[in-house]
């Protein structure tokens, strides 16, 4: 299991190739451009420009169920703490509910868990069997400042351990100083520590600078093989905004274009409602299209949005407001 | 639950379509209901029947279905809305400002209470989306009635010495109803006049509406009326006599009549017409925000936006990405029901527009360019329905239909340029100077451009913003006038010194002495003396006139003081030629126009007594008039010598991170008239303040007594004013006149003349809509300060262009 893709997981038409990623083409990077005031203003009238309604609504909401990283990165996160988040994974909608949606046979679990590298091992044994990846934050997460070969090592542990994909963080003074080089061959080196285990690399958006160096960044990360850009460790003071998003959109967009090859985004931290899901949703298939709306293409890294999303499935087939303590805890 | 359609949970799933997204029209439609689906005209604080009981359909575009009845207004009720808003005039302007402050803040709140319903029977009477409606029509409509009950709470602090001018006609278009309602109602009351109001025929009920709200939220009787009706009503409320000023939005071909219809009736006009506005992309710019800013310019409103950047020009290097990434966005633009809250085009507002839309872009087709269509658009053009696809041209040629003329629709062209200099020229390259926009990175770039493009409103980085607090409007046939701020509030104003002038004596303006009189009045200089040979005076050099006619002119007693040069239309062709090349003094500093102006000064002061003595000579007045006359002048070119580098803009404080420049900035080439009295005072006072702020001057002096300015050659070449920066044209008054305004190159005008020559200058400047300003027959004191110079005679010489520099990195 611990050696699988988590695409073989959920098979789907138009199965990913991984990103074999590109030389670091400099020219690209320097001349990126991100006007700061016309994104925003991008990002301000999307999800006006975007609703889904009724049964749409449902659907789409039941599809960011599994787009979910169901995480928990917590200092006094325990065996018993990491089985039960599991179980919530295996079973995120209540059946009565999917019943009356009409999935109770879809199968429908989150994307993946994400834990710490000590919690590994308890999540790859309560998932075992189930096809629910496990994922790993690593490399000295969520800082990325120990020592080099530490975080190549922890990467390494974590795939031994069990976890498919690897959530790591990169060094933001490369990106505040522009060092690209060193940014590639940081990026390069984690990939080859993952191994067959596919790489989110998380920019930390939130203390980057600037949008543009958002955007670059991006595109360094997708040119040493990431399989994914993430936006945030959560644990950044400003975590995923749809500014951001659209920005790393736009860059996946734009090394696909130019590249051939689909690289997977992964928003993380801020999404806490169901209505910001589907905001995200649709900023996804307004700037990357449809095919961006699978699990080997998008993540939502999340706690806590799951838990609104149960009580707006429970209205929209109820009609009836729900409550939290209706939905079993994960 | 209730499946509205068929689809399940499970098949959407996998689509992940976006499915219907209804707003209910439910209170929209009881509000119809409520009225029966049958409105009259809104006259003195109650709807009222039309005249002859006439009445008209309004239907919602997305089906065709009727919504209600509307009157057609005829002349009979236009003249009751006109009488009864100049019957509310008094008290309204009774009011202190606070109380009309606290009238329009009640409007703002009342707009905000209805936000709602306005939105939906927007979007049903106009076919419009509802999240336009929602997110940008209705609050801007409540923001500009909460900006300008400020200017009306501060209306004596900010505005001294200018008063209300009455009751205002006002016609609007069919393309942003309320908005521009409320472009045009806020001002207007915030300044103390009343309205009456024609809204279009394919959308009245927004106003209907708002006018009942005004009823609801205490708006004196009488203070707005509404008079529905097509465009026979507008032609009625236009040429009534009670109004003292019309404001209009609208086509540029309608623009011109009323500029017609209403010129030598000593109103006010402002005029916002249509447009063929430049998109600018330098490669230098953020193209996936760049292709957004497309879709906000020509996309937005089904393009029916007189500001839409519709004319795409791309450098060069990024033009082929720039397309790609054009037509993959144009692919997930979603077309359909306005009241849907998913769509981002809605309905054409009337079959007549989606005819003309679909005969130009079959024109344009037909001429050779590549047409693009996102892949949807057959399917939804074979379901029918006023709807047109969004359309991208490329390749085409600047002289095409398409890149020329204004197709009011969802089409843009695309053109390429290859450095920023051929840009501005292809982007100048139209009748028309709404707004334009233009996409860099590149700082430097953006603001060496913003003053280059013949626009009223330049977007940095973005398109189609409006805020109450800037203002709106053209240059050239784009109209004149401003909308929203400082500037717009002017135009609902008058000086009040204009208002308290006399009018010219009978024959006190005389036509110039007979070119056929030879020897009339005997010689003119003394025995011995050299003969002097007045000339024309054009680009900085005394030109022979072009017919070599000199008329003689006498003084009151009947003496021949000398001979001036009867200039001709050639003569005028030359003149404006000449001021069109000399741009070197608008592009000179304000500080140097100063230097410049203060020498002349010290040069004419250095000549006064001869100047004194050639006007006790010609106009007959006492040797202390006369000198007192020449030290005004010199007074005058000081205050204009101290004002040029002081008139400056301002920076707008509009709602979000940008900011907005209030840019004066020169007409260009500008013809200033001038009357007989005071031949060197009144010159001096209506040539120095456009020279002050750039402009190049085509001046036609006292006819009477011209050789004042004449004399004035020798002082210009000795005070450094570059060639072409004034021009002067001796001869009959209104002919020049007439040549004048007419001629296409001349920007703006000034005429001080007889009341038939005023109506003439504003008549026969319709065809290129230039900025006039006539006197209507009234004399001015050019001795007193406050009718003869300064605050009027600026604001005049200026246009105000609206930069705005959205910010952050």
């Amino acid at each position: 299991m611990s050696m699988e893709s988590p695409i073989v997981d959920h098979p789907h038409p138009g199965l990913e190739a991984r990103n074999p990623g590109t030389a670091l083409e400099l020219d690209w990077v320097r001349d990126a451009r991100v006007n700061r005031s016309a994104v925003e203003r991008r990002a301000a009238t999307l999800p006006a420009r975007r609703t889904v309604k009724k049964q749409w609504q449902l659907a789409w909401l039941l599809k960011a169920v599994t787009l979910i990283d169901l995480t928990t990165l917590s200092g006094d996160d325990t065996p018993g703490r990491v089985r039960r988040l599991c179980d919530k994974a295996l079973h995120p909608v209540r059946a009565d509910l999917l019943e009356g949606l009409g999935m109770a046979d879809a199968g429908i679990t989150t994307a993946a868990v994400c834990v710490y590298h000590d919690m590994v091992p308890v999540a790859v044994e309560a998932l075992r069997g189930t096809g629910v990846p496990v994922a790993a934050v690593s490399a000295g997460f969520p800082a990325g400042l120990s020592p080099f070969e530490t975080r190549l090592e922890e990467i390494r542990r974590s795939v031994r351990a069990g976890a498919s994909e690897i959530d790591i963080v990169i060094s933001r003074r490369h990106v505040l100083t522009g060092d690209w080089q060193a940014l590639y061959d940081e990026v390069r080196a984690f990939r080859e520590a993952a191994g067959t285990a596919h790489l989110k690399a998380i920019l930390a958006t939130g203390e980057l600078g600037t949008l543009r160096n958002v955007y670059r960044a991006s595109l360094v990360a997708m040119m040493a093989g990431t399989d994914f850009v993430k936006t945030s460790t959560g644990k950044e003071s400003v975590n995923a905004t749809l500014p951001v998003g659209l920005v790393m959109a736009r860059s996946v967009r734009a090394y696909h274009e130019r590249t051939g090859v689909r690289v997977g985004f992964k928003p993380a931290g801020g999404l806490r409602t169901a209505k910001d899901a589907l905001t995200w949703l649709a900023m996804m298939r307004e700037e990357l299209g449809r095919r961006w709306l699978e699990p080997d293409l998008f993540r939502i890294g999340a706690s806590s949005l799951l838990a609104d999303i149960e009580r707006q499935l429970e209205h929209g087939l109820t009609g009836r407001y729900s409550a939290g303590f209706r939905h079993p805890v994960g | 639950m209730s499946m509205t359609t068929k689809e399940s949970v499970k098949e959407i799933f996998e689509t992940l379509e976006y499915g219907p997204a209804p707003e209910s029209a439910e209170v929209a439609q009881a509000w119809l209901d409520r009225h029966d689906r049958r409105f009259g005209h809104f006259v003195n604080g109650a709807f009222v029947e039309s005249a002859d009981g006439e009445l008209f359909a309004t239907v919602h575009p997305g089906d065709g279905r009727e919504l209600a009845q509307v009157a057609q207004g005829g002349e009979a009720d236009v003249d009751a809305a006109v009488r009864a808003a100049q019957a509310a005039l008094p008290a309204w302007q009774g009011l202190e400002p606070h109380q009309r402050a606290r009238h329009l803040y009640a409007l703002a709140r009342h707009v905000q209470k209805h936000a709602r319903l306005l939105a939906v029977l927007e979007a049903l009477d106009n076919g419009k989306t509802i999240r336009e409606t929602r997110d940008i029509d209705v609050p801007l409509v409540a923001r500009h009635f909460y900006h300008h009950a400020g200017w009306a709470q501060l209306l004596e602090r900010e505005f001294e010495g200018y008063r209300p001018v009455g009751v205002v006609g006002a016609v609007i278009p069919w393309n942003f109803p309320l908005l521009m309602l409320a472009w045009k109602v806020a001002p207007a009351l915030a300044a103390g006049n009343t309205v009456v109001l024609k809204p279009a025929e394919f959308t009245p009920l927004t106003a209907l509406a708002f006018a009942e709200i005004a009823l609801e939220a205490g708006l004196p009787a009488g203070v707005l009326n509404v008079v529905t009706g097509d465009g026979h009503t507008g032609a009625a409320l236009v040429a009534h006599e009670g109004l003292a000023k019309v404001a209009f939005t609208g086509s540029t071909e309608v623009g011109r009549i009323i500029r017609k219809a209403t010129a030598g009736r000593g109103m006010k006009l402002s005029l916002e017409l249509g447009g063929k506005s430049p998109f600018l992309v330098f490669d230098d710019a953020d193209l996936d925000s760049a292709v957004e800013g497309v879709v906000d310019a020509i996309w937005f409103n089904q393009g029916e936006v007189c500001c839409a950047g519709s004319r795409l020009l791309v450098q060069e290097g990024v033009a082929a990405r720039m397309e790609e990434k054009l037509l993959a966005r144009m692919e997930t633009l979603r077309e359909g029901p306005s009241l849907d809250k998913a769509m981002d085009i809605g309905a054409i507002v009337a079959p007549v527009q989606l005819d003309k839309i679909t005969r130009l872009v079959e024109q344009c087709r037909a001429e050779g360019g590549r047409c693009y269509q996102p892949s949807w658009a057959e399917q939804m053009t074979a379901e029918g329905g006023l709807y047109y696809p969004p359309t991208l041209f490329s390749g085409v040629s600047p002289s095409s239909t398409a890149a020329q003329e204004e197709i009011f629709g969802p089409v843009i062209v695309s053109m390429t340029f290859r450095t920023p200099e051929e840009a501005v020229e292809l982007a100048n390259n139209t009748r028309y100077g709404l707004a334009a926009s233009v996409w860099t990175e590149n700082v430097n770039l953006a603001l060496d451009l913003a003053p280059k493009l013949e626009a009223g409103v330049v977007w940095v980085n973005c398109t189609n913003v409006f805020d109450a607090a800037s203002g709106f409007g053209g240059y050239r046939e784009s109209g004149f006038g401003r909308e929203g701020g400082r500037e717009g509030m002017y135009e609902y104003l008058k000086p009040a010194w204009e208002s308290e002038l006399p009018t010219y004596a009978e024959g006190e303006l005389v036509s110039v002495g007979d070119p056929a009189g030879l020897g009339e009045g005997g010689t003119a200089a003394g025995p011995g003396g050299v003969d002097r040979t007045a000339k024309l005076y054009i680009g900085g050099k005394q030109a022979r006139p072009d017919g070599n006619y000199s008329y003689p002119v006498l003084s009151p007693d009947g003496r021949r003081v000398g001979e001036a040069p009867l200039g001709n239309r050639k003569d005028v062709r030359n003149a404006v030629e000449a001021a069109r090349k000399g741009t070197a003094w608008t592009k000179a500093t304000a500080h140097l126009r100063a230097q410049v102006l203060y020498y002349l000064a010290e040069n004419l002061e250095a000549r006064a007594g001869e100047f004194a003595e050639r006007l006790r000579a010609m106009t007959g007045v006492a040797a202390d008039a006369a000198a007192h006359e020449v030290e005004a002048s010199v007074r005058r070119l000081f205050t204009y010598a101290a004002l040029a580098d002081k008139y400056d803009g301002a920076v707008h404080a509009t709602p979000f991170r940008n900011v907005t420049l209030a840019m004066p900035e020169p007409w260009g080439v500008m013809a200033v008239v001038c009357p007989d009295e005071a031949p060197l005072l009144a010159f001096v006072s209506l040539v120095a303040p456009p020279l002050a702020l750039g402009n190049r001057v085509v001046a036609v002096p006292s006819a009477r007594w011209p050789l004042a300015a004449t004399d004035l050659y020798q002082v210009l070449d000795t005070s450094d004013l570059p060639g072409g920066a004034l021009n002067i044209v001796t001869g009959v008054r209104d002919e020049l006149a007439e040549v004048l305004a007419r001629h296409a190159d001349v920007a703006a005008m000034w005429y001080v003349g007889s009341a038939d020559g005023s109506a003439m200058v504003e008549r026969e400047s319709a065809d290129n809509l230039k900025g006039t300003w006539v006197n209507h027959g009234t004399r001015r004191d050019w001795s007193d300060a406050e009718q003869a110079e300064g605050g009027e005679y600026l604001r005049r010489a200026v246009r105000i262009k609206n930069i705005w520099i959205p910010y952050g990195e």
